[in-house]
């Protein structure tokens, strides 16, 4: 059964009486890519974070076209500040197999095979709390697809990585895409909003502003918050 | 001062020819520690996972509880014990009294606040590093608990030997429900006292020593632990 598309209605993050977001609206069809965009503290991760499910809304609904019970098991989701397991790399990779039971060794082979993929092939065996900044990304990004999400969020994934690193997430972003992996993902990179997006949400003091094809978007943006946005202008 | 300086170099002949009476008593302070050392962290060490990932009502209470159990008299203790295992008492069928498993259950009842306690304070720490990726992962309250025993085992190791120095040294509740019967009961503490009770300097002094070499030992591995700890964070 399919989980998409998600439907938010009147979704709504409140913090002590202050709303981070919301209320939002929001169709996620099954295909393309979306890409969240908007200033520093426009709530992109708490919107990605309730997508996800794992903030608690004080209003408004969330529906997946599966059960919620299906539908937690079939995403992922990569922090902006990725969390390293106390363990070696590998194991960290290996973690969310070994959750749904798979054998130790098949789990830790699969896992050096991500490792690989990721460019952290040398590192498998090392303490994942002495990476680098870019490193840990990558480890949760491969963290990440190893139980293949059919959607996966992720909150600036490329944040600290240097151009070549980024241009190899993109690759690997790319191939789960052209797989079957809805990827949802938040950058302060418009060029690779624009490499990778086939859709575009604009955040704005909480709210979706704009949501609109990417095409469209860069092409021109309806508001002239996101124009001004793009400029690289102060957004008022 | 000739005596204290006698029963010194006795104390040291009893140590060097490795004396039975010597050797009893330490090995049976040994047994009954680390068996109650091993029961409390069975207990604590779930505990302190449990109430670290649970947003449960009772936490703070829970909290609370075992701090003001920390804060307990030994000897207190070991009277509430001595009333529940003597022959009137619930469990006085038993017949516990006055054995090691009475003296155990004693010594479990005053370490598992203290393990419980500070394997929280860690364990809470770790938690929150990791609750972000274990909620996304959708893991289950038990497999949480898992990760966090699993991760966080150094730091319960040194909450554990805190534990054992506190038992090994421990003396008022022991003596309450223990008695102190020789070739039964006695252990390094109670022995001790005893003989400083009859003048004894020599058996006293040299059980002195092993105790503070356990002590020692213990207070050792925790600083070298919790060093490795903090440099390597593991
Ligand atoms: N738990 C919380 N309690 C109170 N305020 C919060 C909480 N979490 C986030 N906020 C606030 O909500 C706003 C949105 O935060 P969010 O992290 O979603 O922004 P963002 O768009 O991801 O920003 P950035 O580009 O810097 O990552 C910020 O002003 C932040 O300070
Ligand atoms: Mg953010």
């Amino acid at each position: 059964m399919t989980m998409l598309p998600l439907i938010a209605k009147g979704a709504t993050v409140r913090r002590r009486g202050k709303v981070l977001v919301g209320p939002v609206d929001l169709k996620l069809g099954p295909n393309g890519t979306t890409m969240v965009i908007g200033p520093n503290g426009a709530g992109k991760t708490t919107l990605l974070k309730m997508l996800h499910g794992i903030v608690r809304m004080q209003k408004g609904t969330l529906d997946w076209a599966c059960p919620l019970e299906d539908a937690q098991q079939r995403q992922g989701f990569v922090f902006q500040t990725p969390v390293m397991l106390r363990r070696n790399v590998r194991d960290n990779i290996a973690y969310p197999l070994r959750l749904t039971k798979v054998p130790r060794a098949q789990a830790r082979a699969r896992a050096e095979d991500w490792a690989a993929l990721v460019g952290l092939g040398d590192a498998v065996m090392r303490p994942a709390h002495l990476l680098s900044g870019g490193e840990r990304q990558k480890l949760a990004l491969a963290r990440a697809l190893i139980r293949e999400p059919e959607v996966l969020f992720l909150d600036e994934p490329c944040a600290s990585l240097d151009g070549r690193a980024t241009r190899e997430i993109e690759e690997i972003l790319q191939a789960a895409a052209a797989g079957r992996t809805r990827i949802i993902m938040s950058t302060h990179n418009m060029g690779q909003a624009q490499r990778l997006g086939t859709e575009v949400i604009f955040v704005l003091n909480g709210r979706i502003h704009e949501f609109n094809p990417a095409e469209d978007f860069f092409a021109l943006p309806d508001t002239e918050q996101a124009r001004a946005f793009l400029r690289g202008d102060i957004v008022e | 001062m000739s005596d204290i300086w006698g029963g010194m170099t006795q104390a040291f002949w009893l140590l060097i020819t490795l004396d039975a009476d010597l050797v009893e008593i330490t090995l049976r302070s040994l047994r009954v520690t680390l068996t109650a050392l091993l029961a409390a962290s069975l207990i604590a060490f779930p505990l302190a996972a449990l109430i670290s990932v649970r947003r449960f009502r009772l936490r703070r209470v829970t909290i609370a509880v075992l701090n003001a159990l920390m804060g307990l008299p030994p000897v207190v203790v070991g009277l509430a014990v001595y009333v529940l295992l003597s022959r009137s008492g619930p469990f006085g069928v038993l017949g516990l009294l006055f054995t090691p498993t009475a003296m155990i259950i004693a010594q479990v009842i005053i370490i598992v606040p203290l393990i419980a306690s500070i394997a929280h304070q860690s364990l809470r720490e770790l938690w929150s590093d990791y609750h972000d990726l274990l909620i996304s992962l959708n893991t289950t309250k038990w497999q949480r608990i898992q990760a966090l025993l699993w991760d966080g085992r150094r730091a319960l190791l040194t909450a554990a030997l805190a534990g054992f120095g506190r038992a090994i040294g421990e003396v008022g509740a022991i003596m309450v429900v223990g008695g102190n019967i020789d070739h039964a009961t006695r252990v390094l503490t109670t022995a001790i006292a005893l003989e400083t009770g009859k003048g004894d300097f020599a058996l006293a002094l040299g059980l002195g020593f092993v105790l503070i070499a356990l002590a020692l030992i213990v207070n050792l591995l925790i600083h070298w632990l919790s060093h490795t700890e903090s440099e390597g964070r593991w």
